[in-house]
């Protein structure tokens, strides 16, 4: 009964399979997570003709009018004493906003991630909040916080502290703005990595501040790097809140933004634009270093993460 | 180094973590904490590095009583179950970490340090990898390098928690024999946690099994095996089967049938006898044999397991290994004999 015989019996000929044909030739057979051509080229196109009409179009023509009377003009614009002290400033309160929510930004994610306490998701929602609050919002509440009718304006005068249409006051306004950035960042990658590394380093005899040093502080590197960019662009962009509470005194409490806003109004289009396009400049730097990073610092996940 | 942990009650929040644990290490002994999730035995493990504090209870090491001293200060190799490696350091720097963050007087001079860096490395086998970074090594060089990490610091006590758990089968197996080797050699007072009696009972002196935060009983491989204490070791280790049983006249009886003797200090009354697949065995037809049908036979390593049901008493359902010249098929009939078993009385 040659049926019944198993197939390690059979001559090798007989159990070898004829060649099967390529199913993929009988019809064009397409993996199931792929798409119809027609359907991608219609997504591509779409998604190109938005990203060039919003995004790439605006951009080129902020180059394009800040070098529309030539680059003498542009320069000339730039060399401005307010278009400097505009620079000066920004810069500035980025020097100061960014280390500050460096600081807050790891204590707050370090508590969050690392411990558990009662409140826990109250703070959670409370650093999400400058992302919720409107920006406007968030620089009229100094202005009635610090402000000469203020809760406390009068009292911070008497010792002859100016917050209001000051530097302190843009400096606080930007804070506020970009706190959630760094801690944003920084929770997740914590609450991943969890605490047993710094246990193995608390065993291995170092003490708490060596071990954030030299066990924390790397584990979070990238990410740290990444929220200080991302922190760094808003610092030096933000418009609304720094608006209300600078009072747009040229050479002295305008930043940046509000510069080109000032300049704009008064029909000057160059300077306003070659200032604008030094902002665009910064932020295309943030973002080149921002892809130079994810490109690392995927790397680094890539090799890493914990198995 | 000796261990005597005292009265150790542990929660967390409403979950009872240990409830009133005391164990006595000896000093250059391999231990293992063994039990199921959930059964404290990490917990217990953590408590002694210090890496927990105890609601209450005691923990010392020697004639110091260690209970109040931080981790950093009780000179203890804490091998964490993902091994917890820093993976910014390469494998020597990771080695050396506890003896680079001593403070100055007693930290060895670099080169020192790299010398026996370089000598644990060679420890544990892994020479020639020194400038790898963990996530260019396997899981059981990982394992290793951890090994290595917790010896450089010269520990009183080297403490594992589930060490071979994110291993595959093979890797298992060498490393526990590696690490049995490592512990003659270094002789260091050892504790280990495990779910898994296998590993515990190949590779320990002693075993405590743990249950729901408390130890159920302390032996040696073979007593813990051969003479469980409690219903729950005889459960946890090794395969049983649980049936009900009566015990009168000196005798226990199922399904209406003396089939052993009861221990002298039984009382009278319902009880559980224990079986395990080798406690019983297929028999012909005879006065102490007990009618069974065959339910179904598997592939158990070497042998067959079949599972059968008693004719006499349906709820009686246990295995047995059946010898690889007897054929038996799944509905068939075939009397028992129960050879020996664990009696413990109530239902």
């Amino acid at each position: 009964m040659p049926d019944s015989m198993p197939a390690a019996l059979l001559p090798p000929s007989a159990t070898k399979p004829a060649a099967a044909p390529d199913i993929r030739a009988r019809k064009r057979l397409r993996a199931p997570t792929e798409d119809p051509p027609l359907f991608r080229a219609a997504a591509i196109a779409l998604a190109v003709f938005f990203l060039a009409l919003f995004l790439v179009l605006p951009l080129a023509v902020v180059f394009i009018e800040a070098f529309g009377k030539g680059a003498a003009a542009f320069l000339e614009a730039l060399r401005e004493e307010d278009a400097r002290a505009a620079v000066r400033l920004t810069l500035t309160v980025a020097a100061i906003a960014v280390p500050v929510n460096v600081v807050f930004g790891i204590a707050a994610a370090w508590c969050i991630a690392k411990f558990e306490f009662p409140g826990k998701s109250l703070l959670v929602s409370l650093i999400d909040l400058p992302f919720s609050v409107s920006p406007v919002v968030a620089g009229l509440v100094y202005v009635l916080l610090f402000g000469a009718q203020g809760l406390l304006g009068p009292t911070l005068q008497a010792y002859g502290i100016e917050v209001i249409f000051a530097v302190p006051g843009i400096v606080l306004a930007t804070i506020f703005v970009t706190l959630p950035f760094i801690a944003r960042e920084l929770i997740p990658l914590m609450e991943d990595q969890g605490t047993t590394d710094e246990e193995a380093a608390l065993s291995l005899g170092a003490g708490g501040f060596r071990t954030f040093l030299r066990i924390t502080l790397p584990n979070i590197r990238w990410g740290l790097l990444y929220g200080v960019l991302l922190c760094n662009a808003r610092a030096m962009g933000e418009f609304g809140a720094v608006s209300v509470v600078s009072g747009h005194i040229r050479g002295l409490t305008n930043t940046m933004p509000l510069q080109v806003e000032v300049l704009y109004n008064e029909y000057n289009a160059t300077a306003a634009f070659a200032v604008a396009s030094l902002l665009a400049g910064l932020a295309l730097v943030t973002l080149a270093l921002k892809s130079l990073l994810e490109w690392r610092y995927a790397d680094e996940i890539a090799g890493t993460h914990r198995r | 180094m000796d261990i005597r942990v005292r009265n150790i009650v542990k929660d967390y929040g409403r979950t009872a973590a240990l409830e009133g644990v005391s164990l006595d290490i000896a000093s250059g002994e391999l231990i293992a904490l063994l039990g199921p999730s959930g059964s404290g035995k990490t917990t217990l493990l953590r408590v002694i590095a210090g890496l927990e504090i105890p609601n209450s209870g005691q923990v010392f090491f020697g004639d110091e009583d260690a209970s109040f001293t931080p981790v950093q200060h009780r000179k203890v190799g804490f091998v964490f179950q993902h091994y917890a490696l820093f993976r910014h350091m390469t494998v020597l720097d990771n080695i050396g970490f506890g003896l680079s963050v001593r403070d100055s007087a007693r930290r060895p001079p670099a080169g020192e340090i790299r010398r026996r860096c370089l000598e644990l490395l060679d420890l544990v086998q892994l020479s020639g990898l020194e400038d790898r970074y963990p996530a260019q090594l396997s899981g059981g060089q990982r394992q290793r390098v951890a090994l290595a990490r917790a010896l450089a610091v010269e520990p009183r006590v080297l403490l594992l928690d589930e060490p071979f758990g994110a291993l595959d089968a093979k890797v298992r197996k060498d490393l526990r024999r590696w690490l049995r080797e490592i512990h003659d050699r270094t002789g260091h007072t050892t504790v280990f946690v495990t779910h898994d009696q296998d590993e515990a009972l190949e590779l320990a002196d002693r075993v405590a099994v743990l249950n729901k935060g408390r130890i159920e009983q302390v032996g040696t491989p073979d007593e813990v095996y051969d003479r469980p204490g409690t219903p729950f070791v005889f459960r946890f280790i090794g395969e049983s089967h649980a049936l009900a049983v009566k015990v009168a006249g000196g005798k226990v009886w199922l399904a209406g049938r003396p089939i052993l003797l009861s221990p002298e200090d039984m009382g009278e009354g319902p009880a559980q006898l224990h079986l395990r697949p080798q406690d019983v065995e297929f028999a012909a037809y005879a006065p102490d044999a007990l009618p069974a049908r065959i339910i179904s036979v598997r592939r158990s390593g070497p042998t067959r397991r079949a599972e059968i049901r008693l004719s006499d008493e349906q709820d009686a359902v246990f295995e047995i290994d059946a010898p690889a010249a007897l054929s038996v098929r799944p509905g068939e009939e075939r009397p028992v004999r129960i050879l020996r078993g664990r009696v413990f009385s109530g239902d």
